[in-house]
């Protein structure tokens, strides 16, 4: 049950190297809380999940890494080295000189085409060294270029060719504001390409993870770092191995197999700890909820609230909506830890945002310039925004 | 990495160019202790052996033997780039890239753009071939001159119809000095205008320099130091700062200081494409994320520490009240992260901003040479030139009119209501 990582972009790069960190650094963890036999057969199943033996024994990572400038590949490449503890295959990667220039039209028209042969055989290979394939796990931002649209190029791609095989989306939403003018014009064109390719969208605000560092971390100057350690995180928590249904010391678990596809998937994640449901008056809508329970006591936790029926939409019944995955084996030294994954309304708002704002540049026909240079006509904008007005009125229909 | 090409025309543009030359050599040399020829310094310099005679010297890798700068110097006139020559930077220029007469253009754009256009082309078109061979990838000219004068303003934007047609997909950034209000060149608003149009038409990217508000930032600075309160605001040893200790002297160079300043920009506009940081930007970015419009691409520039520091974290966001964003654009901030400070700091701003600030500037010119023109004053000067008519003249005022006008209706929109349109209604 092997999984391929792409990543895609300096974000991509940049968050990829911290996912692999903190999933080699959780199954290195002395002894996990569990037994000694627990414990190794967890780790024997997160190394073959996501690396491949090297001949000295130091683990590499399944994963092909792609930018179209070198600063930030080579900076990952030799962190990973750096720590002598795994590292990033030295065939791994594919590179350009000259980035995308925060243009989606660059990175999905020029780029895409361009170097589909050496991107699409680099992945293949880390294909072929899998016994057995879950699936693609492709970490890419919305707002930039490379990652957004060489991404979607990237992703389509992989829905022709391997068209059995599950591909996850690990989508970064980008700050509300500063990162990139045109990111919400990037956005919408990233997301609409993505939903008729990708299986899941597994989406991290940096808004979001920016304030769990400010208020849950008190951290005074949040680096990028910062936030990306806690998405990697987050994420190993979701990634790690789980039992599956023959129960403890069987992780044949498929991390990326969930039955999402209620309807077009789009995922949330909120923030890892004690998972505490606000009693609102008024609940996001949830499709599907997954709630993944690592450590002590995890069988005789009390999920009883995850199964309320307000918390779902009224033409599923819970027991069809959640599930849960457990694991008496601790993650990264928390004694009990809880992530929560959820396909629900959670999304609207700042989904609805970006689509408006686009939609208010789109009516000014700023930048379009940029982007008609490179074969991004006015109609696909329009076809962008239609596909993603209709996700909203779904969601909002839940 | 990419690479890119410095063309520096005229008196104004090779001082200017000269100055950031020597604080990229400085930055470099903070930076690179161990000496070795890495893709930071090949953005802008050459690693050549001088051993080798002729062309085979390049050396990509390993250590640094002899830095050539990735330039061309262009010149009418001898006196500034022969100065350069003898000067201390005199090894870092490869002197088969340089481009002098003797006569000079008499500060008239005509002479510049049209005489010596035509004579040289070919000749620029080979130094530039050249250039750019030298690069694994080429993403940038920076084309560095004034606007009053006769090569700088004339040749300079004769330059920019090559290169458009040459290099079609290599960006065109354009550092322009314009001239203050009080400039001695009487027919500065002619060249001006006539090389407005040039600009207009054939640069990507328009970093307009003020000389007056140049003169005004050296003259605080000035008053800063000899007030003796230089203390923890301005240090001592910056490259900013180095200009005033120059200015303490004697006034041996007096536009040393303000060429110091414009060279600490375009060093801060290229930092984050030569070195890593956690959010980084390259050139392209700067076109795509700061020109809405292809006409409006005039980026007015700011720079801090200059005598004082300002804070910066990620993303900056003080700026905001006080500024009036365009109504579709209400959150348009693009922001990059270098980790290398430049030297003498622990950190910089550099901010770009379109903004329709510039249009009173235009106004102005126009209207200094609208004042001329409708004497005509000095025109015969430009009309014996072959191919200089009165259309020129016509055309290059409508053309930064329709500028101004642009400006003038994005400037109409702030104050009144917009209602968001009427988003896209689906059927579920």
């Amino acid at each position: 049950m092997s999984i391929v990582t792409v990543q895609l972009g300096q974000c991509g790069n940049q968050i990829g190297f911290e996912v692999f960190d903190a999933l080699y650094n959780d199954s290195h963890c002395p002894q996990g809380l569990c037994s000694k036999r627990e414990n190794e057969v967890y780790q024997e199943s997160c190394k073959e999940r996501f690396f491949s033996e090297e001949e000295n024994g130091v683990p590499v990572a399944r994963a092909v890494l792609v930018d179209m400038e070198p600063k930030v590949i080579n900076q990952t490449l030799s962190k990973a080295a750096q720590s002598g503890q795994w590292k990033y295959g030295q065939h791994s990667c594919f590179c350009q000189k000259q980035g995308s220039g925060n243009n989606w039209a660059y990175g999905y028209s020029v780029h895409g085409p361009r170097h589909e042969e050496p991107i699409m055989n680099l992945i293949q290979k880390e294909v072929e060294k899998c016994d057995c394939l879950s699936g693609f796990f492709i970490i890419m931002s919305m707002a930039g270029g490379t990652g957004s649209g060489l991404g979607a190029f990237i992703t389509q791609n992989l829905q022709d060719q391997y068209s059995n095989a599950l591909k996850m989306n690990q989508i970064i939403w980008p700050y509300g504001t500063g990162e990139v003018i045109v990111q919400n014009y990037n956005s919408i064109l990233t997301l609409s390409h993505l939903y008729r390719s990708s299986d899941a969208l597994l989406v991290h605000e940096n808004d979001a993870v920016h304030k769990i560092c400010a208020k849950l971390m008190n951290i005074k100057q949040i680096s990028f770092r910062d936030i990306n350690q806690v998405l990697a995180h987050q994420l190993g928590s979701v990634f790690q191995p789980t039992y599956s249904m023959e129960g403890s010391y069987h992780y044949r678990r498929n991390p990326l197999g969930i039955n999402w596809q209620v309807r077009p998937p789009l995922s949330g994640l909120p923030p890892l700890g004690k998972v505490s449901l606000n009693r609102e008056l008024h609940f996001n809508t949830s499709i599907a909820n997954l709630v993944i329970l690592r450590g002590k006591d995890v069988h005789s936790a009390d999920l009883g609230g995850f199964k309320d029926p307000e918390l779902y939409t009224s033409w599923l019944a819970p027991v069809n909506a959640f599930s849960a995955w457990k694991t008496q084996r601790a993650f990264r030294k928390y004694e009990k830890s809880a992530a929560l994954v959820s396909n629900s309304q959670f999304l609207l708002k700042p989904l609805d945002t970006i689509v408006g704002k686009a939609w208010n540049m789109f009516a000014s026909k700023a930048y379009i310039h940029q982007y008609t240079k490179f074969g991004i006509e006015e109609e696909d904008f329009l076809d962008s925004f239609t596909l993603l007005e209709q996700v909203v009125a779904s969601y909002c229909n839940v | 990495m990419t690479q890119s090409v410095v063309v520096q025309v005229g008196q104004c543009g090779n001082q200017i160019g000269c100055c950031f030359w020597d604080l990229a050599l400085r930055e470099h040399a903070a930076v690179n202790q161990k000496g070795i020829y890495d893709e930071a310094i090949s953005s802008f310099f050459r690693n050549v052996d001088t051993r080798v005679v002729g062309d085979g010297g390049s050396i990509s890798k390993g250590k640094i033997c002899s830095l050539k700068a990735r330039a061309v110097l262009i010149d009418m006139e001898e006196g500034v780039v022969n100065e350069i020559l003898q000067g201390p930077l005199r090894d870092v220029f490869d002197n088969k890239q340089l481009i002098t007469d003797i006569s000079g253009s008499g500060n008239n754009w005509a002479v510049g753009h049209k005489v010596f256009g035509s004579l040289y082309q070919e000749q620029i078109l080979e130094k530039l071939r050249k250039s750019a061979e030298h690069c694994d990838c080429l993403q940038c000219f920076f084309i560095i001159h004034s606007m009053g004068g006769g090569t700088g303003s004339g040749l300079g934007t004769f330059l920019l119809k090559v290169l458009e047609d040459e290099f079609p997909e290599v960006y065109r950034f354009v550092t322009s000095v314009y001239p203050s209000g009080e400039d001695d060149v009487i027919t500065s608003p002619y060249n001006s205008i006539l090389a407005m149009k040039e600009l207009n038409e054939h640069a990507d990217c328009v970093l307009p320099i003020d000389n007056q508000s140049l003169f005004d930032i050296i003259s605080k600075i000035d008053l800063m130091v000899n007030s003796g309160k230089l203390g923890t605001t301005v240090k001592p040893k910056s490259l900013v700062t180095s200009s005033a200790e120059a200015l303490k002297k004697q006034h041996q160079k007096p536009f040393d200081g303000m060429n110091n300043i414009v060279a600490n920009l375009l060093l801060n506009l290229t930092s984050s494409a030569r070195f890593e940081g956690s959010l980084n930007m390259d050139l392209n970015e700067i076109s795509m994320n700061l020109v809405p419009f292809p006409q409006l691409h005039y980026l007015v520039s700011s720079l801090t520490p200059l005598y004082t520091l300002a804070d910066v974290n990620i993303p900056t966001r003080r700026l905001k009240p006080s500024l009036q964003f365009i109504s579709w654009n209400q959150e348009g901030w693009k922001t990059s992260l270098c980790s290398v400070p430049p030297v003498g700091h622990s950190h910089s701003l550099l901010a770009l901003a379109n903004n329709t600030c510039v249009k009173p500037t235009f106004m102005e010119l126009r209207e200094r040479f609208m004042r001329l023109y409708k004497k005509k004053a000095h025109l015969h000067h430009y009309l014996q030139i072959e191919g200089m008519e009165e259309s020129c003249f016509a055309e290059a005022v409508s053309s930064v009119s329709g500028l101004i006008e642009e400006y003038k209706q994005l400037d109409a929109t702030l104050g009144t209501p917009v209602e968001d349109l009427p988003r896209l209604s689906v059927a579920v």
